[in-house]
């Protein structure tokens, strides 16, 4: 019965599987995000309830990230009379690596969770089937607009996220930590490099893109009522967390590793 | 009568569908006549729902052929898939409505994404047809979560029909319905399938609808049709089977999965 050899490959057919469909998945996402016609109504609806709504939570997230990052700095810099990078150091870090890595946990927290909710109950309400039937495909009404949306979305909120948590560390580092207003903002843009906010906002774009699909994909297949619905939100939301912290690893040995 | 070999407008060859060790569909041979209205009745869980599913495209036969004006529609995609889609409606069994639309929006949907319609075109059908199944304009602005079971039913009709398809599907049109507006729907199918000169297809387990609505009635036990004939050949089929079903007995042929304290 419990085969050892039979489980590991019971197992690793599962896993085969899993993976292609997801890779099937993809590419009809992607053809369906690139080739008209496109449902301008929805990616616009799409983009309200993605950007518009996740501002609270990013832009908090952003701006403690930006507070407590200028004072673990101050701390640890001052132990070897660096304390004069801790502008710098934020900005770079929030610019980098925190704004989108938090800012895309977050929203695929709120947005996968709410994706794979929705279309969850589409498919076992047999929704998905009735739109079939009425000759839309769900691709193109559902999944482009929602890809699409997050996609284009994500830069933007990283951008104010990246804005807010440098004013995070800039509140701290002037009202706590004692630096003067203006060599704080001096520090801040001097050593600042394009690079160090674009790589930022093509990761927002890529988690954008990840977190919009896992939500689409195990809403889409998921089956079995309420409790698949269930599962297939904690399944969006916590595959969607790995690939964003495994795409953010790749991402920045892409631009950065030399 | 002229004809002597009318080509059925859908006909199933053989279907057979299974899930997981479970077979469901057994070989289904069945065809229905253009413009005819065929009942099928039969037990709940005998796949019904999984034949009419067949033929759209939403479940994959295993084996077997299903013709739509005598092509094969077992695996198309594309193009020649929404072709083929364009031809049916379909009434889902539990509505299926879209809730993030209004109710209108709903009804007017096939018109608008399929047909290309402009939108105040498609509003002004979608609310004729809520009013054919019995719903005021302003039901219209209010959301599927809105209504009461019954009424989605309705709405669900309305939308089955708007596109006016050359074949509908019911899947059981009338459950959950008081008897009045059961009767009021099952007049509603009959006078649609007259006026638009559709072909029918319906799923019930009410054999007050099913004498209604249908020239000819089949019977699914076990994966297969086990009987059809005309309306009129129901009352003396000399089929135990079907006795059983139409009279509700307990006893007979067909034994339910329960078990008996
Ligand atoms: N997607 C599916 N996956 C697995 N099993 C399924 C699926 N759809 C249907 N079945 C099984 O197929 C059988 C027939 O289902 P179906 O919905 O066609 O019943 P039905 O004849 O329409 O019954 P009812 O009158 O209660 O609606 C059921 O036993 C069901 O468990
Ligand atoms: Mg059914």
């Amino acid at each position: 019965m419990t085969n050892p050899v039979a489980a590991v490959g019971r197992v690793t057919l599962a896993f085969m599987a899993t993976t292609g469909r997801l890779a099937v998945f993809t590419g009809q996402t992607l053809r369906h995000c690139l080739q008209p016609p496109f449902y301008g109504r929805l990616i616009l609806r799409q983009m309200v309830t993605i950007g518009y709504f996740s501002l609270p939570v990013v832009g908090l997230t952003a701006l403690f990230t930006g507070m407590v990052l200028a004072l673990q700095i101050y701390v640890g810099s001052s132990r070897f009379n660096a304390a004069s990078a801790v502008a710098t150091i934020v900005v770079i870090g929030i610019t980098r690596e925190l704004g989108p890595v938090l800012g895309g946990l977050m929203v695929a927290g709120r947005v996968s969770a709410a994706m794979a909710a929705e279309l969850g109950t589409m498919r076992v309400t047999e929704q998905i089937d009735a739109l079939t039937t009425l000759s839309t495909n769900p691709f193109k009404y559902l999944i482009a607009p929602r890809v699409i949306a997050a996609t284009l979305t994500m830069p933007c909120l990283v951008l104010v996220a990246d804005i807010i948590g440098v004013m995070g560390g800039y509140v701290i580092g002037t009202q706590k930590l004692g630096f003067n207003y203006g060599s704080y903002l001096k520090n801040t843009f001097d050593y600042l490099e394009i690079i160090d906010v674009v790589s930022g906002l093509v990761k927002a774009a890529a988690f954008g893109f990840i977190l919009s699909l896992m939500g689409c994909y195990h809403g889409y297949h998921s089956r079995g009522g309420a409790q698949g619905v269930g599962q297939a939100t904690t399944n969006a939301v916590v595959s969607a967390s790995i690939l964003i912290l495994v795409a953010n690893y790749l991402i920045t040995e892409l631009f950065f590793a030399r | 009568m002229t004809d002597p070999a009318p080509v059925p407008k859908l006909a199933f060859r053989g279907v057979k569908k299974h899930f997981g060790r479970k077979v469901v569909l057994d070989g289904i041979d069945l065809s229905v006549d253009p413009g005819q209205s065929l009942v099928v009745i039969g037990g709940s869980g005998t796949g019904k729902s999984v034949m009419l599913k067949c033929v759209l495209g939403i479940l994959r036969p295993d084996a077997g052929a299903i013709c739509v004006d005598g092509q094969n529609v077992v695996g198309l995609r594309g193009r020649a898939r929404d072709e083929m889609l364009g031809k049916f409606g379909m009434l889902f069994q539990g509505s299926a409505l879209f809730d993030s639309l209004s109710v209108w929006q709903n009804v007017a949907f096939g018109l608008i994404q399929g047909r290309k319609m402009p939108r105040s075109e498609a509003q002004d059908i979608a609310m004729e047809n809520l009013g054919r199944v019995g719903l005021g304009p302003d039901v219209g602005n209010l959301y599927p979560a809105e209504l009461s079971g019954g009424m989605q039913k309705r709405v669900a009709l309305a939308r089955a029909i708007a596109a006016k398809p050359e074949i509908i599907f019911f899947d059981e049109p009338t459950t959950g319905l008081d008897p009045i507006m059961a009767d009021v729907i099952n007049e509603l199918i009959v006078e649609c399938v007259k006026d638009l000169g559709a072909t029918a297809l319906s799923i019930t387990h009410d054999m007050a609808s099913a004498r209604k609505i249908a020239d000819r009635i089949a019977m699914i036990y076990k994966g297969r049709i086990i009987w059809s004939g005309s309306r009129a050949e129901i009352d003396d089929s000399g089929n135990p089977y079907v006795d059983q079903f139409i009279h509700g007995r307990a006893e007979g042929p067909i034994k339910m999965d329960v078990l008996k304290p």
